[in-house]
């Protein structure tokens, strides 16, 4: 559904922000009710779903709301409707840092914040739980007698030297309508250059866009797309089912790695339930070895410890400068010249 | 301030009263600077934000363009978790940022700074400005940085603990030094005050040690004292001499007479008259050189003259002088035989002290008894030991016969004052030790032990 560029397009300018809508609301029923949590979140519900019910198992009387949205979405839910959430949870690192700057999330302290190291989490408000790369995901078939690019500079020579094998076969973000995709955007042009020259090649060849990385993996397990660019490594890997179809790419020049974050808003209805839920979630993110429950790449499994070519994404009054409106038009301007040049 | 009780003290807690002061002032003003350094350093890094943000502020298609570097807020968060905040106008007019941040006041070309509150938190915010020229318009951009101020009241909670440390630490050391000093100070007067009571009871020279300048009239006053003091003594020594030979010569001359003149009367009642009179005249003999002894022991016991002495030596020398007395009365004195026993005493006034004993002891002894004098010596004191066998105590307490002027129920009829076993026992206390009466268990008689410690 994300992939009709042009219907994007038309959509971000007729309505450069779509009012907050409940696209998909999962509900996990319990037997004797006793309190309802409500979490609204950016991560996919088959991922996040053994977090929710091995909270049930400890706590039996919370009935749990999920409600997936995209990051941008939760923004103009809290700042602008004023709904009500329990628990927000999202991969839009600069969001979620906007949200506690200005006020809109609640101070936790607990045993269980105790465990997040400093770098994982800001003003006792917003708490990392996963750590997770940005990946260039391949399909195998596409790259069938071509050298698999080890970094960005290999991919651009490749897709220059091959432009009809990649013509429209290449997909990433559309950063318009992904925070995340934005996100890594903003942290791939600050960190180099050939971030731009990478787009540049994406524009020549033909991009398609997408709104999710999960969209972006079936393309490529199913051929549609030969390349991802930044994609959700812990999405790719999850997949067992198409491992012998793609190949993941963290790549070498450098990999920009992202914290997936929980707050609670300062007018959360259910604050203890809201409080018992990050504790539990905290509890499993920062646990090693890693509980079976928690489906995502953990704060404490560190291949990600010193290595040279990682380069996380710093919790910080930083990440509000790409959120400047001046800042943003011009990033996305720069961005639909080089990718939209066709 | 008005309790004359110690110059030390006095002078100390005034001392440390100022180091306290000092404290509370180092602390006061360490808390002052490190405030005004900590605000002046964010201060500096919000101006550098701000300024950041001013020097990528550029003008296309006539159009003002901000493009914030990312440093420009990541600068502030490395310092510090505070929340940041920022609006950037054209003139009055809004261009990006947070529309109701408050503004500092800002003049043209400088910058200004404001704490102010926002959002329920305190902010510190600083407002710079840059004139650019528009399509042959100049327009005025004004950046405002604003920073909550959690980490500055954290350091400056860190910093408090600190200077509380160091003041602390401050007044410690001063009051150290304060007592030190003050101690310094008095060590003279000490040292007076030392040489002063370690002198012998006869030392009345002037004291001649350097003493600091303020203590030379006390010196001065204190050695006219003992001038005035020693030729006071002198007289009262002379007088009591003087005392003994004026009361003592007459009354010999008295008793001759009286015995003389006893001699030639032959009328019973006349007799028994002038046998009154003649002990009468002992007595007051006897009283007055008794009380010339109480009032050398007096004088002497104050501050002993101790000396090395034989012990054994000493006592054998009171009691030979007794022999004549004892031989009179068919009184046989029987010395133990005597160890040495080396004693830091004063010689004078412990023979003067077992001669009274020892006299005590012939008074009232029948004529054919013993006497026997030893001396015993245990771990921690030497005991002199009187043993008579006369009639023995007959008081139910002893003790009471220590008392001046007391004497025995079976005294009627003999000569005494009542104050020899007085002066013995001031003597011995005087020394540290002291004395015991008690009736011997085994046959008849009294017992008085003397003991000193060793």
């Amino acid at each position: 559904m994300c992939r009709s560029i042009l219907a994007a397009i038309i959509l971000a300018l007729a309505s450069p922000l779509p009012a907050f809508q409940i696209q998909e609301e999962t509900v996990f029923e319990v037997d004797k009710k006793a309190g309802a949590l409500r979490i609204i979140s950016t991560a996919d519900i088959d991922l996040f779903a053994p977090i929710i019910k091995s909270f049930q198992v400890q706590n039996p009387m919370i009935e749990v709301h999920y409600i997936g949205v995209t990051s941008t979405e939760i923004m103009t839910a809290i700042t602008q409707e004023n709904e009500a959430f329990d628990v927000v949870i999202s991969s839009a690192m600069d969001l979620q840092i906007k949200l506690a700057n200005d006020g809109y999330a609640a101070p936790h302290f607990s045993a269980a914040s105790d465990r997040v190291p400093g770098w994982g989490k800001w003003r006792d408000s917003v708490f990392a739980f996963t750590q997770e790369h940005a990946a260039i995901v391949l399909s195998l078939d596409a790259f069938q007698g071509l050298d698999l690019p080890k970094t960005r500079q290999a991919l651009i020579t490749i897709l220059r030297e091959n432009p009809d094998r990649f013509r429209n076969r290449v997909g990433t973000y559309d950063i318009r309508e992904s925070g995340l995709g934005y996100l890594f955007a903003t942290q791939d042009a600050r960190t180099s250059e050939v971030f731009w020259r990478l787009s540049e090649v994406f524009g020549q060849v033909g991009t398609q866009l997408y709104c999710c990385s999960s969209e972006m993996i079936d393309d490529v397990s199913a051929g549609d797309i030969a390349v991802a660019y930044n994609v959700l490594g812990s999405y790719a890997t999850a997949r067992a089912d198409i491992a012998d179809k793609i190949h993941i790419i963290q790549p070498e020049d450098f990999t920009t790695l992202m914290m997936r974050s929980a707050l609670l808003p300062v007018n959360a209805p259910n604050t203890e339930g809201a409080g018992l839920f990050m504790d539990h979630l905290l509890t499993l993110a920062w646990s090693a070895p890693r509980s079976a429950d928690f489906p995502f790449p953990n704060g404490t499994t560190d291949e990600t410890a010193n290595s040279a070519k990682l380069r996380p994404i710093r919790m910080g009054p930083g990440l509000l400068v790409f959120l400047d409106r001046f800042k943003r038009d011009q990033f996305l301007n720069a961005w639909e010249a080089t990718i939209l040049q066709n | 301030m008005t309790s004359p009780a110690s110059l030390r003290r006095r002078l100390a807690t005034q001392l440390i009263g100022s180091a306290a002061i000092l404290a509370a002032v180092l602390i006061l003003l360490f808390l002052s600077f490190s405030r005004q350094i900590a605000q002046n350093s964010q201060d500096n890094i919000l101006l550098a934000s701000a300024t950041s943000i001013l020097e990528n502020i550029s003008v296309r298609n006539d159009e003002i363009v901000v493009d914030i570097p990312y440093s420009a807020f990541s600068m502030l968060g490395s310092v510090s978790n505070d929340r940041v905040f920022y609006r950037i106008d054209n003139d009055d007019e809004l261009l990006t940022g947070y529309s109701d941040l408050p503004r500092p006041d800002i003049q043209a070309a400088t910058n200004a700074f404001a704490t102010r509150s926002y959002l329920d938190a305190d902010i510190r915010t600083v407002s710079a400005l840059k004139v650019i020229a528009v399509n042959q318009r100049i327009e005025t951009v004004i950046v405002t940085i604003a920073q909550t101020q959690e980490g500055l009241t954290d350091q400056l909670n860190a910093l408090f603990k600190q200077a509380l440390g160091i003041g602390v630490g401050f007044f410690i050391i001063s009051s150290i030094l304060a007592i030190i000093a003050v101690n310094r100070v008095f060590r003279p007067l000490q040292d007076l005050a030392t040489s002063v009571s370690g002198r012998g009871p006869n030392d009345l020279e002037p004291f001649n040690t350097a003493v600091p300048d303020e203590m030379v009239p006390l010196v001065h006053a204190l050695n006219s004292f003992t001038g005035r003091l020693d030729r006071s003594l002198s007289r009262s020594e002379d007088f009591i001499t003087e005392a003994a030979h004026r009361v003592r010569t007459p009354l010999a001359t008295v008793r001759t007479q009286a015995e003389v003149f006893l001699r030639r009367v032959r009328q019973d009642n006349n007799r028994t008259t002038l046998k009154d009179m003649i002990r009468a005249i002992d007595e007051s003999s006897r009283a007055a050189g008794q009380l010339i002894d109480q009032a050398m022991v007096n004088l002497r016991t104050d501050v002993l003259d101790r000396k090395e002495v034989n012990l054994g030596e000493c006592i054998v020398d009171a009691v030979q002088r007794l022999q004549p007395i004892a031989s009179l009365r068919d009184i046989d004195l029987k010395l133990a035989p005597m160890d040495v026993h080396f004693a830091h005493i004063d010689p004078i006034l412990i023979q003067n002290a077992i001669t009274n004993i020892v006299d005590n002891a012939i008074k009232y002894s029948p004529p054919e008894t013993e006497i026997s004098v030893q001396i015993i010596s245990e771990s921690d004191k030497i005991i002199i030991r009187i043993l008579d066998q006369g009639p023995g105590f007959c008081q139910d307490d002893p003790r009471t016969l220590l008392g001046r002027f007391v004497r025995g129920q079976s005294s009627t009829d003999k000569i005494g004052s009542g104050l020899g076993l007085t002066i013995a026992n001031d003597v011995f206390i005087a020394h540290g030790g002291g004395l015991r009466l008690y009736n011997r268990q085994e046959g008849t008689g009294a017992c008085v032990e003397a003991f000193l410690p060793r």
